[in-house]
């Protein structure tokens, strides 16, 4: 890093509700990820505030900022981010063990979030097994885990072909239909008004918030 | 410790990567075998040289008298000096406080012995009753003399248990009566020396008799003493070595030979000639030491290294795990477990290796100065402690460096 400091969000104000569900767009350099990762406290704005149910996130040390993340959100990446040498039951009841849950009920509840995306029969099989589309949901499988608030997304489709990525949307539809809260950093225009909502950055700005008619993953996918 | 998930973890990553934890943990073990087998060298010299020298009192201070090599007070070199009764006397009345055992020795080289028709030919030697002691013998039979004898010039002999067993033939020897020079002695006890057979094939018998039987008036060949106990070792050497310089001047005076003599009389101080081996040995069990800690080292920043190598490649499943919840002591954590496992686990197989060589070979090693090496308990602790905080240095950079990950670094895409 050099002393010259650049500027990637330069004000950006805008409130999620409870319920939501919100697709980021931009091109490439417009500071999406840079927001996603400010509200997954990975990194942290330098200026202005960032509120989570409630609570200001600011300063944070990393017990606490890990301690926040694991309560209250759900990360999706776009390369699944998998742990390779775990099964996909390990790898959803992760979040659980550092919640530090006994093992027999995490366990329990893994299996639960599995069935929910479909891969029940797929628990013991290790993610070099597993194709693209069943990698991701195993990811979604364990960002729901924890129970969050919020489910963080980048680019959940990036690495998925077109109908794999209709399956991953529909799977998401239907958990923010439940009441999840998510956010999604996508380039892709037919990803993005799969969601309720769209905000397009430009240059670190906000140049359009509008809410649209979602459009339903599975309807798109017959098409 | 007790977190069955961490273990299962660790034996994962583990099982991942079985070649390069094995080529770690080799490193470890070998470093562990050589510092323990260089230990049990070191102790297999002490033994050694605590064998040498216990054929006798292991404090024990002889006295004998040869030719004077220098002239003085107008005598030419060349006189034959002889100790006697007085001189003994002598040194017994000037340290009387000091002394623990004390005995003049009168001895006769290749004295023909016979017990009916079996016969040997043995050294002789006229002893008091505290030379049992001096010479670190233990009675197998019967009785050693004692003053009664020494007082009433009784005729009886203790015998070596070589001499036993070349005359008796396994039959019991108390109170046959052998021949010493066709003079007939009471067998009354049978002795065993850690010395070996060169210290068995004596026999001794009370050193008044010794002087009649044999002519030898009042004089003695040597004398033997030792000091009493001294709080430690440092303090015994000091005692005796004054006493050893005193004695030497004193039959110097009064046999009057040159303060320069180096020949004429002898004082062998078995106290200082220990503590140069013991000296010797200490400087090179340190050295010892040294090396094994510099190998165990080298293990450690293989097994660091290696610790490093395996947070750079699992960056990336450092920060999702961050991402979903870790708490920095929890990787660092995992780290340094894994670290100390896998050194702990070498280095008892190279511990254990060791120790097993050792019990196999170790007993049939008998060199002259090296003697049946083996480590105690308190070296196997210490090295096992050694291991522990081995483990923990190696792991300690590697976990600092993965505590310092930030998930949003390891989670670009690269």
């Amino acid at each position: 890093m050099g002393k010259n400091s650049l500027h990637v969000l330069k004000g950006i104000n805008f409130t999620v509700s409870e319920g939501e569900m919100v697709s980021i767009m931009g091109s490439s350099g417009s500071g999406k990820s840079t927001l996603l990762n400010i509200l997954g406290i990975l990194d942290e704005a330098d200026e202005g505030a960032y509120n989570l149910d409630g609570t200001l996130i600011k300063n944070l040390n990393e017990r606490v900022a890990a301690r926040y993340r694991n309560k209250f959100l759900g990360f999706i990446f776009q390369s699944f981010n998998l742990i390779n040498y775990k099964s996909a039951l390990d790898n959803v009841s992760m979040p659980l063990y550092y919640q530090g849950v006994k093992r027999n009920i995490r366990n329990e509840k893994a299996m639960h979030y599995l069935e929910k995306v479909g891969l029940a029969d797929w628990a013991s099989h290790l993610p070099n097994e597993l194709s693209g589309g069943q990698k991701q949901r195993v990811a979604i499988a364990r960002a729901l885990a924890s129970d969050p608030k919020v489910l963080l997304a980048d680019e959940p489709t990036g690495a998925l072909d077109t109908k794999t990525s209709y399956e991953v949307m529909e799977l998401i539809q239907g958990i923010n239909d439940e009441g999840k809260t998510i956010l999604i950093v996508t380039h892709e225009d037919d990803i993005a008004h799969m969601t309720k909502r769209i905000v397009n950055l430009k240059d670190g700005l906000i140049i359009d918030d509008s809410t649209v008619k979602q459009v339903r993953a599975k309807s798109a996918a017959n098409v | 410790m007790f977190n069955i998930e961490r273990w299962q973890e660790i034996f994962e990553t583990i099982r991942k990567n079985k070649l390069r934890t094995f080529l770690t943990g080799l490193s470890v073990a070998s470093g562990i075998f050589i510092l323990v087998i260089l230990l049990a060298i070191g102790q297999g010299m002490q033994n050694g040289i605590a064998k040498e020298f216990e054929n006798d009192a292991t404090n024990r201070i002889s006295v004998w008298t040869g030719i004077t090599s220098v002239g003085y007070k107008g005598l030419n070199p060349g006189r034959n000096i002889e100790m006697d009764n007085r001189d003994y006397e002598m040194a017994v009345a000037k340290n009387q406080d000091k002394l623990e055992l004390k005995s003049g020795v009168y001895s006769m080289w290749g004295v023909l012995t016979t017990y009916g028709n079996e016969n040997g030919s043995y050294r002789i030697e006229g002893v008091r009753g505290d030379y049992q002691f001096l010479e670190n013998e233990t009675l197998t039979a019967g009785r050693y003399i004692n003053q009664g004898d020494l007082n009433n010039f009784e005729k009886v002999a203790v015998l070596g248990n070589r001499v036993n067993l070349d005359l008796f033939k396994g039959k019991n020897p108390i109170g046959e009566y052998v021949e010493l020079t066709g003079i007939k002695f009471k067998v009354v006890g049978v002795y065993t020396d850690p010395g070996g057979e060169r210290e068995e094939t004596r026999i001794f018998i009370p050193l008044t008799t010794a002087q009649r039987v044999f002519n030898a008036g009042d004089k003695l060949r040597s004398l033997a003493f030792t000091l009493g106990k001294e709080d430690n070792f440092e303090k015994a050497l000091a005692a005796s070595t004054a006493f050893s310089e005193q004695l030497e001047a004193d039959l110097k005076v009064k046999h009057t030979i040159s303060p320069l003599d180096e020949r004429a009389v002898n004082v062998n101080n078995t106290l200082e000639h220990a503590k140069r081996f013991y000296d010797l040995d200490t400087m090179i069990r340190m050295f010892f030491w040294g090396v094994g800690i510099c190998t165990i080292i080298a293990g450690v920043v293989g097994v660091s290294n290696i610790m490093l190598i395996i947070v750079k490649e699992r960056t990336k499943e450092i920060g999702v795990r961050k991402a979903i919840g870790a708490q920095p002591w929890s990787i660092i954590g995992m780290i340094l477990h894994e670290s100390i496992f896998v050194t702990a686990i070498a280095g008892f197989f190279g511990l254990i290796f060791s120790l097993f060589l050792l019990e196999i070979v170790g007993p049939y090693i008998e060199m002259d100065f090296i003697r049946n090496p083996s480590v105690d308990f308190s070296v196997a602790i210490t090295t096992v402690i050694i291991l522990i905080v081995a483990g923990a240095a190696a792991g300690f950079f590697p976990a600092y460096r993965a505590a310092n990950i930030k998930p949003i670094e390891a989670l670009r895409d690269e």
